[in-house]
């Protein structure tokens, strides 16, 4: 209750959507044989933060992002937004909700709608608009975010890094507290990858919406982020984290300075590591 | 310059996207050898019934014999494109096709959908319908005789059960084939279960459903004729079976191209329907150049 009062009381000041991941633990059991994926994971995210997750591939981000998305349970700790529980002691698994809006690593625009379809779905269904006002908004929001001559394609019929973009306007429409991405731009080719990196940080500047970004690319990590959290190898758990203090707005001239240099070094060396370790416990799963 | 793209060039829609495909067709090789290969094995078909007369194939009608009574006027033994009697047949099998693909795909679609959608129907009904399926089609031509009356019902019955189950088989599969990021997308944008069931179940298992569509319109057609054969008063089924019970092979034989060539008909239709409830998967293929 104490969490609450105190949200409420800072929330006019404070930017929403703050997220708390207090002590979270997973275990999964698929084959009888418990697998911890998160053990003992805290970390505070500050509203309208843009966090950037890094790690071994599969140390599990994603268990957590799942987590906080509400597509599983977590075993232990808690999830608070702004205060109020998403999930914890009670209560494991959390609701899934427009509030957090989720953007995934293959790409899940619906194959069988139009990408102004796509995104009037959310506002739709959740009858916030009618359907013919979210179809508008809809076509204007993908026209704000470059994608005005593409409203009747279908997903299949536009490359990724379109079919990505709109995917984001998708979650956006909703006006989420939070966003959640898991490495939207993972088989996106360096030249592609930079125009997205553009246009998130275009639309996070207008939006100021918390971004909660898991990735493997640490240029990336930075470029983005105003936070780097490493996380170990399995069983996940916060390592260390790396404040950015690059001013925004960035352009892709940063990447070439000093400070982001230096920055790229610390974060290696914290992630090097693991990845060692994630390659050696790999080699003896094996053997 | 000749080789550069035009790109103020507007693409053909319509009729006119028809006839540059057609024109584009016939530019290559493939329909001329569709053509030398259907001719060829006429070809073969007349050697062995009628050039060399070879051993048994005596005793079946060729090409010639065929052609000669299928479009007379006065067909020597009694069916051609100018008897009643033909279109009657057609008729008749067309109309319990309809009725019988109707029946399955109207109670399997969404029988397989559910199935594919809620884990507690499926644990009530699949094992049933696994048990039921391997069942040969022929062997419950008793149990339809016993069971319902007249020669309607049991013909109907055969022929709705054979696309039944596997239209239901492929609408369930159909559900499991969806990835499980669409169902966590939509759920997160807010759905309820319903909408799920509208926006991504059915949509997402289209593909698998229109597959097993045009199995299932082929084997309505086979177990039709299995059931026509047995209990039939009229019916392509039924004139192959009577023709050769009164030793007229010519009508058999007719019977048996036009069951080929109906059949081919009815799978382009339900393919030409799929093709256009599902454009985005139509223009996905295309996108991958196929």
């Amino acid at each position: 209750m104490k969490v609450k009062s105190m949200a409420k009381n800072t929330s006019k000041a404070e930017k929403k959507g703050a997220l708390s991941i207090k002590n979270v633990t997973k275990i999964y059991d698929p084959t009888g044989v418990n697998v911890m994926a998160v053990d003992d994971c805290s970390m505070e995210i500050a509203g309208g933060e843009v966090c950037m997750i890094v790690g071994p591939s599969g140390c599990g981000k994603t268990t957590l992002l799942n987590g906080i998305a509400g597509f599983h349970s977590i075993t232990e700790g808690s999830i608070h937004l702004d205060g109020e529980l998403l999930c914890g002691p009670g209560k494991p698994k959390a609701d899934q909700s427009a509030e957090r809006m989720v953007v995934f690593q293959h790409g899940a625009l619906f194959p069988w709608k139009t990408l102004q379809e796509n995104v009037a779905y959310g506002p739709s269904v959740q009858k916030a608009l009618s359907p013919a006002q979210a179809m508008d908004k809809a076509g204007q929001m993908l026209a704000e975010a470059g994608l005005g001559n593409f409203l009747k394609k279908y997903p299949g019929e536009v490359s990724s890094g379109m079919a990505r973009r709109a995917e984001i306007v998708r979650a956006l429409i909703n006006n989420p507290k939070v966003l959640l991405l898991d490495e939207p731009y993972r088989a996106m080719d360096a030249l592609t990858k930079q125009i997205m990196h553009e246009s998130l940080l275009e639309t996070y500047d207008r939006t100021g919406v918390t971004i909660f970004f898991i990735t493997h690319d640490l240029e990336e990590a930075i470029f983005l982020g105003d936070k780097v959290h490493i996380v170990t190898t399995r069983p996940c758990q916060l390592k260390k984290t790396v404040e950015v203090k690059i001013p925004r707005p960035r352009s892709y001239e940063t990447q070439s300075s000093e400070k982001f240099r230096k920055l790229l070094a610390e974060v290696n060396d914290a992630v090097h590591e693991e990845a060692v370790k994630a390659f050696k416990a790999g080699e003896r799963e094996l053997a | 310059m000749n080789t550069s793209a035009d790109s103020n060039k507007v693409a053909p829609e319509g009729f006119n996207l028809f006839l540059y495909r057609t024109k584009k067709k016939f530019s290559g090789p493939d329909p001329y050898l569709t053509i030398a290969g259907v001719f060829l094995w006429l070809f073969v078909y007349w050697v062995l019934c009628e050039g060399l007369q070879v051993w048994r194939f005596t005793k079946l009608p060729g090409p010639v014999a065929i052609s000669k009574d299928w479009f007379s006027m006065t067909p020597f033994q009694g069916i051609s494109i100018f008897t009643q009697e033909y279109y009657d047949h057609i008729y008749v099998s067309c109309q319990r096709i309809l009725i019988a693909f109707g029946i399955a795909t109207g109670l399997g679609v969404p029988l397989g959908l559910f199935m594919g959608w809620s884990r507690s129907i499926r644990d009530y009904i699949f094992p049933i319908i696994e048990l039921l399926r391997p069942i040969p089609i022929l062997a419950w031509v008793p149990l339809s005789i016993l069971l319902l009356p007249g020669f309607e019902g049991p013909v109907i019955f055969l022929a709705t059960l054979a696309s039944f189950f596997v239209t239901t088989l492929n609408a369930m599969l159909g559900v499991d084939s969806i990835d499980e990021e669409y169902f966590r997308a939509a759920g997160c944008l807010g759905s309820s279960r319903w909408d799920i069931f509208k926006n991504v179940v059915v949509p997402g298992a289209l593909p698998f459903i229109f597959t097993g569509l045009q199995i299932s319109i082929g084997v309505a057609w086979f177990s039709l004729v299995a059931a026509e054969m047995v209990s039939g008063d009229l019916g392509l089924g039924y004139l192959i079976v009577d023709a050769y019970m009164n030793n007229v092979t010519v009508p058999m034989v007719i019977a048996m191209i036009t069951l080929g060539f109906i059949g081919y008909f009815s799978s382009a239709c339900v393919r030409a329907l799929g093709d256009r409830l599902m454009a985005w998967h139509v223009k996905e293929l295309a996108q991958q150049g196929r």
